[in-house]
């Protein structure tokens, strides 16, 4: 177990050492001059040099790289262009939107599928089964800001019943919260059909075992058997997807806060292209991998902790 | 004959109608889908108009016909881009094996840490937005995938006996990799491929839809679903049609790669 532990954080220092490698590359080498594309071609050449000059990019590349890393270890990501104050401030204020999102989007997510999957696995070729392999095929053919779209139209612009997008803040908990139903509802019905049909797949191979077998003869409640003997023994694919899906979860929110212009991390990211602002968007793309990796990462321990028989066997 | 899977047959039905529907669009659309004619705007449907029109007047049929083209041009070159180069580094993973194969096999891993979005918000902040950064950002994030399952496959072939004897034989490995492996590992990289043109669809709409992708006034469901959103309290319809498109398209695929993967690989239907 302690060598299963050791390689797999080697790999993720590797893994987080090359994005960070990948994400100043693409930055910072491609052809294509940052104080160039600030300035517009009309700029003058001494401007364009004095701009360099401020950025920083007449230094070496590779002592740009490490000062880079090495600020970033700290939660330093330099000064913004746009907003002339450091990206650090501007990545805190907006955090708590992003992070408020993402959870509420997740554990939505994993309400919605787990019901779905365990359902239609009980039901297994009847009715409700084609009906959540339904919704599953067509959650995956539906672009989640074209479904928040629709729920815009409907519960906004026809029921008025919810607001069709912005956030007033955390002063006032009912509205803020109001404002974020529909978009976290959008978020987690896409994501909760993938994940509803491999809930579904990995319980119906559980429910073939013969101890399931053995439950239902000994006379087990339904409901008993389907959350407190297959559900857990169903678990590890599921946890897979789950790790993944928090990688699409966090990534959609960049979609979803611009269908609904609340003021996280994606909408930072987007008025930071706009702007011309390459060391916010370098701070926040930086940010985003390192969240997808670190899911990843914490999934392969979470192994460990849904399958004791991995412990053995390392 | 064997009965051919239900998902295969809407599949294709659902495939056949986009591309045919591109194709045609080449030749014919009702009505010039860039020619705004505002004395026409938000016309509701009818013969002259059969979707309607938009806020500048454009033939919303049209608009959406000549975007399906966009899209189906988009997902090809970029699964075609990304599906080669990573297949061409699967297979040198696998003929090489070594130390070779493992930095090819960790570089893929790495290329999962990148959704297309994440690439494509870059490659936009330092090169502006457009629909090349998001076929590149696209085809970047199908290497892995390709690599991952060509190696695999590849892998597999290559402890078969007519290897073995090719080996035998004192055939070159680049030679057996090109006439031997190649050719039997093209199923499941047809039917990934149909997967991934389903995925290359959605990300090329969400991108257009961000702004990262198709420029106006290029024709694109995305970018139309982005205009539609403005207008959501005065014309909501113009919001409905590019998305059904999306899925029509996503759908067709998306089933379609399923279908082959059954009947190429019998034993995951059964699974199923």
């Amino acid at each position: 177990m302690a060598y299963f532990l050791f390689r797999r954080t080697i790999g993720f220092i590797f893994t987080l050492l090359t994005v960070s490698v990948v994400v100043f590359a693409v930055m910072n080498v491609l052809p294509g001059d940052p104080a160039l594309t600030i300035l517009g071609l009309e700029a003058s050449d001494d401007a364009i040099n004095a701009l360099r000059e401020k950025l920083g990019l007449n230094e070496p590349i590779l002592k740009r790289y490490f000062y880079w890393v090495f600020n970033a270890l700290f939660g330093e990501f330099g000064q913004s262009h746009s907003f002339g104050v450091p990206v650090s401030g501007l990545i805190s204020e907006r955090l708590s939107m992003t992070v408020a999102l993402a959870v509420s989007g997740m554990v939505l997510t994993i309400i919605i599928a787990l019901t779905l999957g365990i359902g239609a696995a009980a039901n297994h070729r009847k009715f409700g089964d084609w009906g959540v392999m339904f919704f599953s095929q067509l959650g995956i053919a539906i672009p989640a800001f074209w479904l928040s779209i629709l729920l815009v139209i409907l519960f906004a612009v026809k029921l008025r019943w919810l607001p069709p997008g912005g956030f007033p803040g955390w002063d006032d908990p009912i509205i803020a919260v109001k404002s974020l139903i529909l978009p976290t509802i959008a978020l987690a019905l896409v994501q909760s059909a993938v994940l509803a049909r491999v809930t579904r797949s990995s319980a119906l191979e559980v429910m073939r075992l013969d101890y399931i077998r053995t439950a239902k003869a000994s006379g087990f409640s339904r409901k008993r058997i389907l959350w407190r003997h297959v559900l857990p023994n169903a678990l590890v694919p599921i946890v897979t997807i789950v790790g993944m899906q928090f990688a699409a979860v966090v990534t959609g929110t960049i979609v979803i806060e611009n269908v609904f212009y609340l003021p996280g991390l994606g909408r930072l990211i987007f008025q930071s292209i706009a702007n011309r602002d390459l060391p916010t968007v370098q701070a926040l793309v930086m940010m985003f991998a390192v969240i997808v990796v670190t899911a990843n990462f914490v999934v392969d321990l979470l192994y460990l902790v849904i399958d004791p028989r991995l412990k053995e066997r390392n | 004959m064997k009965k051919l899977p239900i998902n295969l047959i809407i599949g294709t039905v659902l495939v056949s109608i986009v591309l045919g529907t591109a194709v045609l669009s080449l030749i014919w659309t009702p009505h010039n889908h860039a020619l705004m004619n505002i004395s026409q705007k938000f016309h509701d449907p009818s013969y002259i108009y059969l979707l309607g029109t938009d806020q500048l007047g454009r033939d919303v049929l049209s608009q959406l016909m000549a975007a399906s083209r966009n899209s189906m041009i988009v997902a090809l070159v970029a699964v075609l881009l990304g599906g080669s180069i990573g297949t061409m580094l699967g297979l040198l993973a696998s003929a090489l094996g070594g130390w070779i194969e493992d930095l090819v096999m960790r570089i893929a891993d790495i290329g999962f840490a990148f959704p297309a979005l994440l690439f494509a918000i870059m490659l936009a902040a330092v090169f502006g937005p457009s629909l090349t950064n998001a076929v590149f950002a696209i085809a970047f994030i199908n290497i892995p995938i390709f690599a991952r399952i060509s190696r695999a496959s590849a892998n597999q072939i290559w402890t078969r006996d007519f290897v073995l004897a090719s080996r035998a034989a004192g055939v070159g490995r680049f030679i057996i990799t090109f006439n031997h492996i190649l050719p039997n590992i093209l199923a499941p990289i047809i039917v990934q491929a149909t997967i991934e043109f389903a995925v290359a669809i959605l990300a090329e709409a969400a991108l257009s839809y961000l702004g990262l992708g198709a420029q106006p006034p290029a024709p694109s469901w995305g970018r139309m679903l982005s205009e539609a959103q403005t207008l959501m309290y005065l014309a909501p319809q113009l919001a409905i049609y590019p998305g059904i498109c999306i899925v029509i398209a996503v759908l067709g695929f998306g089933l379609l790669g399923d279908g082959l993967r059954d009947i190429t690989d019998p034993r995951l239907a059964r699974e199923r």
